[in-house]
């Protein structure tokens, strides 16, 4: 292991700009991802049900 | 297993439900393991020092941001052969994630530029064909929002895709065609890998886990897709909603 201290590797020998920028916009791209998708599937299935009832919760999707 | 009978929304639907959760677990398995060898196993680069640590995320991301634009196009040229609705689902649902890894591919590329090369941005061939890339997906996906029938839209976007392709060579090939400032490959199928052991397996751990992160997203959005384009029957739901649904009719 290259780390003396926890500041050295949040430092990344000068660099933690450029490499925490890189990792944490990744890890948002894809936690946004996923949140995005659970909703869409919220609203699809909620319009399907809403179909299905006969058109009686339209406004839920 | 007849395999065939999975060409079918229907039949695919649960198998891709089922499917997701193990996909998903070994994504997160491996990308923890990947981060922990990029960040605390992989040594200092000798020339770059610890910038060059930006390529545990950057060659995956880039990687998958070709190879899922190779699979959506296959996917889109199975819809068109065999006019079967679920290709072209499968290629509907592709797209946002692979045009998300070829963003992150050129973010992440910028936040290595700039120590390395003193630049953000540079309009080399390696960088202008990914950002074409990008464009291409962005595409896809405008041309099948802009057209109402879900025939021709599924088609044109697949068109799109298809002819698109050629552009993945050239990416790839973009850093031994053309003298590029981006540095060459660092792993080829030719000449075997010029980097040490454990960067290697920590940025070839960190490809797999993008790889299974991207099948589980793309199975969920497949399954959305489904659900919004074939509106009945609703086969997720519980017995009891069905029958309660049956009822209210």
């Amino acid at each position: 292991m290259q780390w003396g201290s926890a500041s050295e590797f949040f430092a990344m020998g000068g660099y933690g700009l450029y490499v925490w920028t890189s990792f944490l916009a990744t890890a948002l791209c894809m936690v946004w991802e996923v949140l995005a998708l659970w909703r869409r599937r919220a609203a699809a299935r909620a319009e399907q049900r809403a179909a299905l009832l006969g058109g009686t919760d339209e406004t839920a999707a | 297993m007849i395999w065939s009978k999975y060409s079918a929304p229907q039949a695919f639907y649960p198998l891709a439900g089922r499917l997701i959760p193990w996909f998903a677990a070994v994504a997160v398995l491996l990308m923890v393991v990947g981060l922990y060898m990029g960040f605390f196993v992989a040594p200092t680069d000798f020339q770059q020092g610890e910038s060059y640590r930006i390529i545990f995320v950057h060659v995956p991301a880039a990687w998958m941001s070709m190879f899922l634009y190779v699979v959506m196009a296959i996917w889109a040229g199975v819809g068109m052969g065999l006019n079967a609705r679920l290709s072209f689902m499968m290629a509907q649902a592709i797209a946002p994630t692979g045009a998300m890894f070829t963003f992150l591919a050129l973010l992440t590329g910028a936040m290595w530029g700039k120590p390395t090369w003193g630049a953000w941005w540079v309009w080399d061939a390696r960088l202008t064909s990914e950002l074409i890339l990008l464009f291409q997906y962005a595409g896809v996906m405008l041309l099948r929002t802009s057209i109402d029938d879900l025939r021709r839209a599924d088609r044109s976007s697949a068109v799109f895709a298809l002819v698109g392709v050629v552009n993945v060579p050239i990416i790839y090939y973009s850093v031994q065609w053309w003298n590029t400032l981006h540095q060459g490959a660092s792993v080829s199928m030719a000449t075997g890998s010029k980097m040490a052991a454990t960067m290697l397996m920590a940025m070839l751990i960190m490809t797999i886990a993008f790889w299974m992160y991207s099948i589980a997203v793309i199975l969920a959005r497949v399954r959305c897709v489904i659900v919004e384009r074939e509106s009945l029957p609703a086969w997720d739901e519980k017995p009891a909603v069905i029958h309660e649904a049956v009822e209210a009719r």
